[in-house]
């Protein structure tokens, strides 16, 4: 893939490199939304350390005008601000790219071995000095400091040919109507505007920004966001948590949206938050509320999800509905904590003790953030037991575009909940039977005034009145049911969402969505893959098509795996199973489903911390169907 | 299907016949199924006096919600109120999960039952934290010093040198529950023995109808691995080193106040459902109820001295509980209906309009 030297439309990655703390995330945002608003397709990441001011941190914002917005490796233009990194920062670009930085930080680039780098990367250096900039955006030494951002952000606006009627209403609503700040940033806009425009106009810069249609009716969110406003429309009354990167922004957000959008007239709350001592509690809360009969969650990462684990047991035990939101991040242990991966996928689904299941939601995009909001808690109340939903860092925390969501009208489906009226009705009530032998008993909420109502909840063993036992035929039973229950989970949980390559896929995937694992064309090669994975599928996809490589494509969506993808699987001579961790979690998980068809799957891995690329699933492919030629030839 | 009422019957009389309390119950209404205890264990004495005090406070079973963690004290909750729900959970997780169900259902009574392995060790940290946020409940704290389903090993409130069934002598320092308690700002702090009826059932009473989190802890002898020579929560030692700080009535809001009270200074303290716990001085101490400070004072001179000192210590009826600290609808959060809970669809384009 070389870089088209003429005109470069909406095509390019850039990445801006600064320090943590030193307030470039504004800037950043108001580039990337400024594109968005003008119809350019694009994706912010924001790679960040784990610290608080400091240390290095980049931005990384891909245009690409068939909405294939997955990270890409290298950058096109490089905007260096910090000093620590420029020599390292230059190795991630592109032959060919532009590297724009602040020659006032007096680094060592003039050296030779940057030189060396430059030439043979024939890369075109910039160096801006920013200082006399920033002097005449203000006399202010704090906002000093701020405003340098927004001068990178002037020059990019016009190397890039931004419309600055945009770029002036992003910079006013990042800034929230606070006019002295409004002001000052567009004053160090226009600065760094003006100077691109005299005194680099003689660089043959290739990469444009035009104005399109495309995000007509799009919004750029963050997963985390669109989670906080799924709790909130699906129904959350109850949330119990312990501060953890990456998952906090959930819990922050719906405060923020339940203060607004859930108090009565008389300024009473219609939710409750706690901010509990640890993970223990957080979960053990859930589990009080669930019981008690309200929509409750927590949210956390990996070291919170290990702790959860003896209680995912008793809910899974005592069929308390409940539901855990994981934001996954590097591990084993404390790992990189602001790093991704899909690493809690095997722990998560068999979390707790003896026997455990889980069923887990694997959201991949903003829309199913937002939408298994409420369908953890449908699943959760329907179901009684705890669902847990496997977000990751790169969904959760990164900025994606996608198409306006839609008012939720699905009605919240409380599952089998009996009231006094109810039991006054039945004849008996079992709280652990079987009576629609479906494996999911009912319940009675505490409170409930009726004689027939009260039961004892106990993760010891139990009988189907909920009375201790340890008789092993009572206690299979229970055990018996709770996979009945796990079969029944499978016609319930999100099916699979199946494509098949074309050239406009990330535009075209509802309208080529297939039935029940039944796809219309024959392509040898099948691709599974799971949340964040999504956009660097669909763009390998688009990628192995331009090589005349015919794939399908089946994104699981939830735990229990589902007999349908079992027949995708049959259907292709080899299945690439897309996992972003290093043991191949999803495919180890395919493997034991169904072992019959271990031959048909192979497995990919990305597993560095950073977010997918379309190149690391396709060159494995490609490597895959090389030696597969070599070898019947 | 829907919600559930949580309302008791408006018509409840208020002068119930002689073998029936103000909800129109008998006393048997208010018991459990047969113990599976150790004949002679501390904590079924614990057990009838929790049906006692439930009974004359008139709370209905359907009302009540029985909560524990794991542990011969967590059994108990089995053997009470049959008729109410119960939630036996992990090992030091009560506090945690009586959280999240009074949170979302506010009109349940809590009775927390936990054993000193449950609170002081594995559970130790909700245990504070649910002290620091004041959940409305009555905990109890079924404290014998020993392990006993694990067969007798030393708990965190065994006290230095006591010995063990097999001679063992713990050498480290006990946690003592109520100066814990105290420390951390609980609004009822009181102790008392398994077998002083006359003690525990008022202070349950009471603990009932406390704002916040009501702690008793109960010393509640081991019949079987901490009853021996050596033991500090044998019967044995216990009765002969049990000094009672007061004598303790409780009068039902319109009842008649019979306590007698010829000598002694008294304290009332008024509950928030118009009943009072009245409280008789007994032997030297000096005591305020209200006087936190002086509380710890003599928690701390009455363990120096080799005394076991039960009774009140510290309550504070003005300390709003979690649920009033949330700021919460009057129904409880379980209730709450979709339309209640959803917002409409200009509030959602409202929203969005911020990611266009």
């Amino acid at each position: 893939m070389n870089v088209n030297k003429s005109i470069n439309k909406n095509n390019f990655v850039i990445t801006i490199a600064t320090v943590n703390g030193s307030g470039s995330q504004s800037a950043n945002n108001i580039l990337l939304k400024t594109l968005f608003r003008m119809g350019v397709p694009v994706g912010g990441k924001n790679v960040f350390p784990s610290n608080i001011a400091g240390l290095p941190t980049w931005f990384w914002i891909r245009a690409e005008e068939n909405g294939y917005v997955a990270r890409r490796a290298k950058a096109d233009i490089f905007v260096g601000m910090n000093p620590q990194t420029l020599l390292e920062d230059l190795k991630t670009l592109r032959s060919g790219g532009f590297f724009i930085y602040n020659s006032d930080l007096g680094t060592q680039l003039q050296s030779d071995l940057a030189q060396t780098i430059v030439k043979e990367a024939s890369i075109q250096l910039i160096p801006i000095s920013f200082k006399p900039l920033v002097d005449q955006s203000t006399d202010s030494i704090k906002v000093k400091k701020l405003v340098i951002n927004m001068i990178y952000v002037g020059v990019l606006a016009k190397l890039l040919n931004l419309d600055l009627e945009v770029l002036n209403l992003s910079i006013a609503d990042q800034f929230e109507n606070k006019d002295s700040v409004i002001t000052v940033n567009k004053k160090a806009a226009e600065l760094g505007y003006h100077y691109a425009e005299t005194t680099l106009k003689d660089i043959p810069f290739p990469y444009q920004a035009i104005t399109t249609e495309k995000n007509k009716n799009k919004v750029l969110m963050e997963g985390n966001t669109a989670a906080a406003l799924g709790w909130l429309f699906g129904g959350c009354t109850f949330t119990a948590w312990y501060p953890i990167t990456p998952s906090s922004s959930i819990v922050e957000k719906y405060i923020q949206l339940a203060q607004k959008y859930r108090k009565t007239s008389e300024g009473k709350n219609k939710f409750a938050v706690i901010q509990a001592e640890d993970e223990l509690s957080s979960i053990c809360m859930v589990l009080g509320a669930g019981w008690a009969g309200a929509r409750s969650v927590t949210a956390t990462s990996g070291p919170g999800l290990s702790l959860m684990a003896e209680a995912a047991g008793f809910s899974y035990f005592t069929e308390i509905p409940s539901v855990i939101w994981d934001v996954q991040r590097v591990g084993p242990s404390t790992g990189m904590p602001t790093r991704t991966a899909q690493g809690d996928l095997l722990s998560a689904v068999h979390l707790s003790h003896g026997d455990t299941k889980n069923p887990c939601l694997l959201p991949g995009n903003i829309q199913e953030c937002f939408e298994f909001g409420q369908t953890a808690f449908d699943l959760a109340e329907r179901l009684q037991q705890l669902v847990i939903v496997l977000s990751d860092l790169d969904l959760g925390m990164n900025l994606w575009m996608e198409n306006k969501l839609t008012y939720p009208e699905k009605p919240f489906d409380r599952g089998k909940v009996l009231n006094a009226e109810d039991l006054e009705k039945i004849g008996q009530f079992e709280r652990y039977g079987d009576p629609d032998k479906d494996g999911i008993p009912y319940r009675t909420l505490p409170g409930t005034w009726h004689e027939k109502a009260s039961y004892f909840t106990r993760g010891s063993g139990h009988n189907a009145k909920a009375a201790y036992t340890e008789k092993s035929d009572e206690y299979q039973f229970i055990v018996d049911r709770l996979a009945k229950k796990w079969e029944t989970a499978k016609t319930m949980v999100p099916a699979p969402v199946y494509l098949q390559s074309d050239p406009n896929l990330a535009s075209k995937d509802q309208a080529s969505k297939t039935q029940g694992g039944k796809v219309q064309t024959k392509a040898q090669i099948g691709i599974i893959a799971y949340g964040s994975s999504d956009l660097a599928v669909k763009e390998a996809m688009h990628l192995l098509k331009e090589k005349n490589i015919e794939t399908h494509y089946c994104r699981i969506r939830a735990v229990p795996l589902t007999p349908d993808i079992l027949d995708f699987i049959q259907q292709h001579e080899v299945n690439f199973v897309v996992d972003q961790n290093r043991d191949g979690q999803m495919c180890e998980l395919l493997k034991s489903e169904f072992n019959q068809v271990f031959h048909l799957i192979e497995s990919i891995r990305h597993y560095d911390g950073t977010p997918i690329t379309a190149e690391s699933i396709l060159e494995p492919i490609v490597k895959f169907l090389v030696n597969m030629a070599e070898r019947r030839n | 299907m829907t919600v559930t009422p949580k309302t008791p019957p408006a018509n409840a009389p208020v002068t119930a016949p002689a073998n029936k309390n103000k909800v129109n119950l008998e006393k048997k209404d208010y018991s459990g199924s047969a113990s599976t205890l150790c004949t002679g264990c501390g904590h079924d004495s614990i057990t009838a006096h929790i049906i006692t005090a439930t009974y004359q406070n008139g709370i209905h079973p359907y009302q009540i919600a029985k909560m524990s963690g794991i542990g011969c004290s967590s059994k108990t909750p089995a053997y009470f109120m049959s008729k109410s729900f119960g939630f036996n959970s992990m090992h030091g997780r009560m506090a945690p999960v009586t959280t999240g169900a009074k949170v979302v259902n506010g009109s349940l009574h809590m009775i927390g039952m936990s054993g000193d392995g449950d609170t002081a060790s594995i559970g130790v940290g909700g245990f504070t934290h649910l002290i620091r946020r004041n959940v409305q409940m009555c905990y109890i704290v079924a404290n014998n010093g020993v392990y006993g389903l694990t067969k007798g090993q030393f708990s965190a409130t065994a006290d230095k040198g006591a010995k063990q069934k097999s001679g063992a002598y713990n050498p480290f320092d006990t946690i003592d529950i109520c100066s814990l308690a105290l420390t951390l700002g609980c609004t009822f702090v009181a102790r008392s023995f398994s077998g002083d009826a006359k003690q525990l059932v008022p202070l349950l009473q009471a603990a009932q109808k406390h704002r916040g989190t009501a702690l008793i802890d109960v010393i509640s002898p081991c019949i079987t691995f901490n009853n021996h020579d050596g033991s500090t929560k044998s019967y044995t030692y216990v009765r002969e080193h049990d000094v009672s700080l007061q004598e303790l009535g409780l009068v039902q809001p319109m009842e008649e106040i019979k306590v007698d009270y010829r000598e002694g200074s008294t304290q009332r303290v008024q509950m928030p459902d118009g009943s009072e716990l009245i409280l008789k001085k007994l032997g030297a101490n000096e005591h305020s109820v209200s006087d936190k400070i002086n509380a710890l004072k003599l928690l701390q001179e009455s363990a120096n001295a080799g005394q076991i000192l039960t009774g009140l210590f510290y309550i504070n009826e003005s300390s709003p509980s979690l649920n009033e600290e949330l700021n919460l609808v009057s129904e409880g959060l379980f209730e709450l209906n979709e339309s209640q809970l959803k917002p409409s669809k200009t509030q959602f384009e409202e929203i969005l309009a911020d990611f266009l």
